[in-house]
């Protein structure tokens, strides 16, 4: 079964940096550009969507992380977006604490969680660790319908105050300045991804997608280091989801159904799986669209959703950030090679 | 006593719905690699269509069973050749990722057509009321329905050992590679064994339907039950697939019975035990190491 399970990744992931990437100025604009366009979000679209796509694209990164750079599709992670969205929100306002260290704390607790499930789901590979980790996210959701004495079971938890000391009021008035008040926090998240995948660990990671049993036989604990990255990953999703819970003031069941596990992958392919980049284009594409439907009063989202997943996955594999850079990079190299001649 | 006998009969029940579906789950990934994330979806659609058909025509259970089952066999047959077959070559959880934008399609198609709240569907005749053995009482559709899923088990069994056909999808099950070395065209059995699988999804789908609330959320929750099952028996195998199916049934019966609430949460801790003492399934076979 397993030679069936590998070799057959159709979308080629950056094993060595690619070209553009690789010019160091190419880096630089792309990240200016990005800090620009994240800085000004706020005047060009309602903040609270701008602020959804921020979170979103967190989320979105903390999968790719997994699924682009670990080679492990998870099929759960609304389970630690979620887990970390109520924990925030019962730490805001039960204990009075300023929000971000609410967010701290969910995102802690999340990586509780995940410390136990990923130890159990790295045991299966592929399309099983889908499943499992599927499965796991489910029982938790479970949990938490039940457990209504903490969660309020169907009515989530409502009222969750924006806390941040002195700026308390100046950021619940305007969630235009909530916005810039909970972005460090995103950005944080963006830039741990970031260290990570161009660290040495990072390195070790995309070698145990690449080729596990060469990692193996190189030495690596295959089964710690994805537990680790699960583990980092599930962090990551904890502070998006714990921004998510504060900026709307309310955590639901709906952070942690299944279908929000899927959403969040279908963000990460629609952007392009092993980019980190493409997963910012697609959390504001699909965070639009769903707004927009939603305020067009279209009760079908689910019908251009799962249209948009079917067509990506049959037609354009590389996501929308894949898709330019291979382009690019086409371009680039044809160029040379003209110069050369 | 007389409760446990009441809640092992439930939990037979509830597992051949878990059986019959889990089982057509378990053939299609034998003989394409595929895991079908629509079963769940495919699972509604039989008892939905079950509940348009008896709204719209008058034919009852007893037509609907037939006619459903055909009809998502043919769907299985279209959505094979239209959809599934351009990513068999490729890495299974392409088709993974297909199959769940599909499900979210046609669970909002649904809704939009039908509402979220349920359609009625009323037991068959002929079996409604109660079977009283004893000091034990139970629904007569919930003993059909079990006797019911086991019989259809058995013979897609029998039919899997001792008919020439289902020598070669058992072969293809088995390792496809091999099986084509000898001889055999398994591609030709691709598209017919996927419209089975879905077959037997839309079947259990009909045979839920006068238990409880028929909508298009009803397969949500169930294809995510039946992932637990076929993980706990081991994805590649059939008989893995109904066992683990009764199992889980009978699981989440006694845990409704004796544990109330939290019944389903043990199903995902059994899930998790399999997991981690037999990472392959009760029933599959060690992959090799990853």
């Amino acid at each position: 079964m397993s030679s069936q399970l590998e070799h057959k990744v159709d979308v080629e992931l950056p094993a060595a940096p690619v070209t553009v990437a690789q010019r160091p100025v190419v880096r630089w604009v792309m990240l200016a550009v990005g800090l620009v366009v994240t800085l000004a979000l706020p005047w060009f679209v309602y903040p609270p969507v701008a602020m959804d796509i921020a979170a979103w694209a967190l989320f979105a990164i903390s999968v790719d992380l997994l699924l682009g750079y670990t080679g492990l599709l998870s099929f759960g992670h609304a389970a630690f977006w979620g887990t970390s969205a109520y924990t925030t929100g019962l730490i805001a306002s039960n204990l009075g604490l300023p929000f971000p260290v609410a967010i701290l704390g969910g995102a802690i607790v999340a990586m509780l969680l995940a410390v136990p499930i990923g130890y159990l789901s790295v045991k299966r590979t592929g399309i099983y660790f889908a499943m499992v980790t599927l499965a796991f996210a489910q029982m938790v959701y479970f949990i938490a319908n039940q457990w209504r004495s903490v969660t309020g079971g169907e009515n989530g938890l409502q009222g969750i105050p924006k806390n941040l000391g002195p700026l308390t009021d100046t950021i619940n008035a305007d969630s235009f300045y909530f916005y810039y008040a909970a972005l460090p926090i995103i950005l944080l998240g963006v830039f741990i991804a970031w260290r990570t995948v161009n660290s040495p660990f990072g390195r070790v990671l995309v070698a145990i997608r690449d080729n596990p049993a060469r990692a193996r036989a190189l030495g690596y604990d295959v089964e710690r280091y994805k537990i680790m990255a699960f583990v980092l990953s599930a962090g990551l999703a904890g502070l998006a989801g714990g921004v998510f819970s504060i900026s709307h003031g309310f955590a639901s069941l709906q952070e942690l159904i299944w279908t929000t596990s899927g959403k969040v992958v279908l963000i990460t392919v629609l952007g392009g799986i092993g980019t980190l980049w493409g997963a910012v284009v697609g959390a504001a594409l699909v965070v639009t669209l769903e707004d927009q439907l939603a305020s067009s009063g279209f009760n079908g989202i689910g019908i251009v959703t799962g249209a948009i997943f079917v067509v990506i996955v049959l037609a354009f594999r590389h996501g929308i950030w894949g898709t330019a850079r291979n382009g690019l990079n086409a371009w680039l190299r044809k160029r040379r090679h003209a110069r050369d001649v | 006593m007389t409760a446990f006998i009441q809640y092992t009969l439930q939990g037979l029940a509830l597992g051949g719905f878990y059986a019959l579906a889990a089982l057509g789950l378990a053939v299609i990934f034998g003989v394409l690699g595929v895991v079908n994330f629509s079963h769940g979806a495919c699972f509604m659609l039989g008892a939905v269509g079950a509940a348009v058909l008896l709204d719209s025509t008058g034919l009852g259970f007893w037509w609907a069973l037939p006619i459903m089952t055909i009809a998502m066999f043919l769907f299985g047959v279209l959505m094979e050749r239209l959809l599934v077959q351009w990513l068999l070559r490729l890495d299974p959880l392409y088709n993974f990722l297909l199959t769940f934008g599909l499900t979210l399609l046609l669970v909002d198609v649904v809704k939009r057509k039908y509402g979220v709240s349920g359609l009625p569907y009323p037991l068959p005749a002929g079996l409604q009321g109660r079977f009283t053995m004893g000091s034990v009482s139970l629904s007569t559709y919930q003993v059909f329905a079990a006797v019911f899923s086991i019989v259809v088990c058995l013979a897609v069994w029998l039919v899997l050992t001792k008919t020439r056909v289902g020598m070669i999808v058992r072969a293809s099950t088995e390792d496809a590679e091999r099986s084509r070395a000898l001889g055999i065209n398994v591609s030709r059995w691709v598209t017919p064994v996927f419209g089975f699988g879905i077959a037997l999804a839309g079947l259990a789908g009909v045979l839920r339907a006068p238990t409880g609330s028929v909508n298009a959320d009803m397969g949500s929750f169930f294809i995510i039950i039946l992932f637990a099952v076929v993980v706990i028996g081991g994805l590649g195998s059939i008989l893995g697939a109904v066992v683990a199916g009764f199992l889980v049934g009978l699981v989440e019966a006694y845990g409704q019975g004796y544990a109330g609430r939290f019944s389903q949460v043990f199903i995902f801790m059994l899930m998790a035990l399999v997991v981690l003492v037999r990472p392959s399934g009760l029933f599959g076979r060690e992959e090799a190491a990853s």
